[in-house]
């Protein structure tokens, strides 16, 4: 056989088969190829990324402050909803994605990371929002009620308003873990700013998308955090009149 | 249920690991991701535990102390990984970096706030009583901050054992993670069944923690049974 022509190239594929310089040589970082495939390849994860993240903040977020207000009023609940999310906690995320990919109806899909994404927040918004309530000065709820408000009144108008920085602060937390988490779920779904990493990987160690994937995720992170404490001295004008 | 039970039948199956012949190829893997994660978390503990209880005790530097803290929640370890991977390369040196990375802020950030915390009277006290700075840090705050410094460590020590795992997305060779991410080699069984040394590996660390957190608290700031569960999260992450 006479020289063998190079394979197809593939277009997000940097490497040895690109016919690109820097790519060939696998530098640390070609500008080049980020251009290049930032429409093809990163923005579609970084999109994707992000659906995953509000998916599972926001069903975490749903379960965990009904929990949350049903033990406010049942103190028993707090003890089960701890061990139990803590445990789930516990476990690392790459063991509860394989471990729920034997469920029926689970599999390799999107829904498996998402029930592991959410189950990660438990714990931490669940927590913090009982706490946040449980702070209220009980001299508060008692002018509350001294003004005529019924329980779901005060809870709503009075003892939510002020439990909202340690809300918040959960919020913050359980965001930029299911960012983090979210990565190695692409591992299950294919999806998110990991399946770029996980190519490069597969792809002779190509630098540049490892390098550009692993900083969107971080910056993504980043920019999540910032957005709540931004949201958070929205909501909570007069905490800035504090100190 | 039926791949379940085939998951536990594989644990304790001979493999033919090398060096390792006579022991299950998971419960091998299980000591060498143990191993893996003890010398991170050791040398995270040896960087951060002297600089967090030293600016505590000055009580300087908080807003690096904290700061650290906040933008490590932010750093996705798959993401710490690839991008160390990309400058030192696959190999223990990257994934021992990367645990370090992400093992120093939480330790450094307790670390400083338990110590920060102690109540100035006590510490005023100690110093009536004689005592130097040095023997006031070993003697009286770091007793009472106990709770708080092992918060940091559990943390920390969580996010080690899970990015062992992890180490092996990025290529690295030598832990749980390989049999979790190659299916075709040690099929479903074989998955699940280091699944589920990952899920009971990190379960023991957090208890083994817990214990020796217990033992080294003082008497006086025995926490009670409620709150030793809750304090799985470090009160730090309040901010």
């Amino acid at each position: 056989m006479l020289a063998v022509a190079a394979g197809p190239v593939i277009p997000t594929f940097g490497g040895g088969s690109s016919s690109f310089a820097c790519e060939r040589a696998n530098h640390l970082f070609c500008t080049g190829w980020v251009s290049r495939n930032w429409s093809t390849v990163l923005w579609p994860a970084l999109r994707q990324h992000i659906v995953l993240t509000v998916i599972a903040v926001t069903i975490g977020f749903a379960i965990s402050t009904t929990l949350a207000l049903i033990a406010y009023r049942r103190r028993w609940l707090e003890r089960p909803v701890v061990i139990v999310t803590s445990i789930l906690y516990t476990i690392p995320s790459l063991a509860l994605f394989e471990l729920l990919e034997p469920i029926p109806g689970l599999g390799l899909s999107r829904t498996t990371a998402e029930v592991a994404l959410v189950s990660y927040t438990l714990l931490i918004l669940f927590r913090n929002t009982l706490t946040g309530l449980r702070e209220v000065p009980s001299d508060v709820r008692d002018a509350a009620a001294g003004m005529g408000m019924g329980p779901i009144q005060s809870l709503l108008r009075v003892e939510i308003p002020l439990a909202l920085p340690a809300i918040i602060a959960g919020l913050r937390i359980a965001t930029v873990t299911v960012i983090s988490l979210a990565t190695v779920a692409s591992l299950i779904d294919n999806e998110g700013l990991g399946a770029p990493i996980l190519t490069a990987i597969s792809n002779e160690v190509f630098k540049t998308e490892l390098i550009a994937a692993g900083a969107l995720a971080v910056a993504l992170a980043l920019a999540a955090d910032a957005l709540l404490v931004i949201l958070q001295r929205v909501l909570t004008p007069w905490a800035r009149m504090k100190t | 249920m039926h791949n379940f039970v085939e998951a536990f039948k594989f644990i304790g199956r001979n493999g033919q690991v090398p060096g390792a012949p006579h022991l299950p190829t998971l419960v091998h893997l299980t000591l060498e991701t143990l191993k893996i994660a003890g010398i991170g978390i050791v040398i995270a503990l040896v960087i951060a535990l002297p600089v967090g209880l030293v600016l505590g005790h000055i009580h300087r530097g908080s807003f690096v102390a904290i700061n650290i803290g906040n933008i490590w929640r932010a750093l996705p370890s798959l993401a710490v990984l690839a991008i160390g991977v990309a400058f030192l390369g696959i190999g223990l040196r990257n994934v021992e970096l990367a645990l370090v990375v992400l093992a120093v802020p939480p330790i450094i950030t307790n670390a400083y706030v338990a110590i920060d915390g102690v109540d100035r009277d006590i510490v005023d006290a100690a110093r009536g009583m004689g005592l130097t700075g040095r023997e006031i840090l070993l003697k009286v705050e770091l007793p009472l901050g106990i709770p708080l410094i092992f918060a940091g460590i559990r943390t920390a020590a969580l996010f080690v054992v899970s990015t062992t795992t992890i180490a092996a997305l990025t290529g690295y060779s030598g832990s749980l993670g390989d049999v979790i991410s190659n299916e075709t080699s040690y099929h479903l069984s074989g998955v699940l069944g280091a699944a589920i040394c990952i899920a009971l590996l990190a379960l023991l660390v957090e208890f083994l923690l817990a214990g020796a957190q217990r033992l080294l608290t003082p008497e006086g700031l025995k926490l009670k049974g409620d709150e030793a569960v809750a304090a799985l999260v470090p009160a730090v992450e309040m901010g």
